[in-house]
């Protein structure tokens, strides 16, 4: 039972998201945090905060450290499939029929008519982490790191890795 | 299918999992490196078409570009094994992190180092919320943009649709109108 709802929790977010990896991080907070309560607000941002500072996909990483927290080693191996699968085998099962739609209006369209509603869903993740945030941290500690992050991350391009790194050092040192 | 690209497929996927930061679209040009101009598994033109096909399925790029590629290069065991050198790392190396961080939770500065994330995470998805918004509305314009959004929004918080219903909604919309008027985009979105 907990396989197959892991299975659909990351089935549907990656089977409706359009527009690449972040498309999917707020379809699958969603269903982790929304629908099967497997994790608070708190948790999934530090999931989200990680995943960030590392390589590779970042939906990938969520599935498989969200589907180990939930169901263990197993559960992580069923989350990940259901990111991975599905859509690589409509990949190669329909190559043809797609690449004679690969620039078709309509085929574009689609990204193009789902990324609002994305939108839409990351500015309430946005506010979620906000109100989160000001419980937790305080107005203070909370505009000193989001200050500080924004410029690095937004005016100075540093990395991610340098700017979550930094972040933990100071809610070691303050917030303790 | 020879033994032969296996080890090549697992190494260059290896590089691309570990070196591309910043998610998936960010890794499109390390793959483009590996496969086209390293190794020769495909020419520019042969990429080009397969990243059209990826973009026109959900999911992440990431991963269907690999498998698609492993798949090219070495059959079914060439897929998993592009598949795992790129993702199988960093799962690992997530669990083991986070795994250790909620085992220490209950002391003092772990358990402020969590909070003192939680800013960083939200200045990095009000990004990408700007990035989602700002590229709707250079495809769809301002009020388009914005009305599909406060439907969506209205239906999916207010109401309490799951977003799934919306979006295969809207998915379906896409696929099945004509090819209509951007004017009547707005309309697309009540249903």
């Amino acid at each position: 039972m907990i396989y197959w709802q892991l299975f659909l929790a990351f089935f549907i977010p990656n089977i409706i998201g359009y527009g690449g990896g972040p498309a999917i991080i707020p379809l699958i907070e969603n269903e982790v945090v929304g629908r099967y309560g497997w994790m608070g607000a708190q948790e999934f941002a530090e999931t989200l905060a990680l995943g960030n500072a590392l390589p590779s996909p970042i939906a990938t990483k969520m599935a498989g450290y969200i589907g180990y927290d939930v169901a263990g080693i197993a559960g992580a191996v069923v989350a990940v499939f259901a990111t991975v699968v599905p859509s690589l085998l409509l990949m190669l099962g329909a190559l043809g029929l797609l690449y004679r739609h690969r620039d078709s209006p309509r085929v574009k369209r689609m990204s193009q008519w789902v990324r609002p509603v994305i939108a839409v869903m990351m500015g309430w993740l946005t506010f979620s982490f906000l109100s989160e945030g000001l419980e937790n941290a305080g107005v203070i500690h909370m505009v000193i790191i989001t200050v500080a992050s924004g410029l690095a991350l937004l005016r100075f391009n540093v990395h991610p890795a340098f700017v979550v790194l930094a972040a933990l050092v100071y809610g070691g040192l303050f917030l303790g | 299918m020879s033994q032969a690209p296996h080890a090549p497929l697992f190494w260059a996927f290896l590089r691309i999992g570990l070196l591309g930061f910043g998610g998936g679209p960010s890794m499109i040009p390390l793959v483009r490196q590996e496969v086209v101009t390293r190794h020769g598994w495909m020419d520019d033109e042969a990429f080009a078409d397969v990243l059209a096909i990826a973009n026109t399925l959900p999911g992440p790029i990431a991963t269907k570009m690999p498998g698609y590629i492993g798949y090219r290069v070495g059959g079914i065991s060439g897929c998993c094994i592009a598949l795992l050198a790129t993702i199988g790392p960093t799962i690992v190396a997530m669990i083991a992190l986070l795994g250790l961080f909620t085992r220490y939770r209950d002391v003092g500065w772990i358990h402020g180092m969590g909070q003192g994330v939680i800013p960083v995470v939200m200045v990095m998805m009000a990004q990408l919320t700007w990035d989602f918004g700002n590229k709707s509305r250079l495809a769809l314009g301002w009020w388009v943009a914005l009305a599909m959004a406060a439907v969506a929004g209205g239906l999916i918080y207010w109401l309490g649709v799951h977003p799934g219903w919306v979006i295969g909604a809207l998915l379906l919309a896409a696929l099945l109108s004509p090819r209509t008027l951007p004017d009547n985009k707005a309309k697309e979105t009540s249903r």
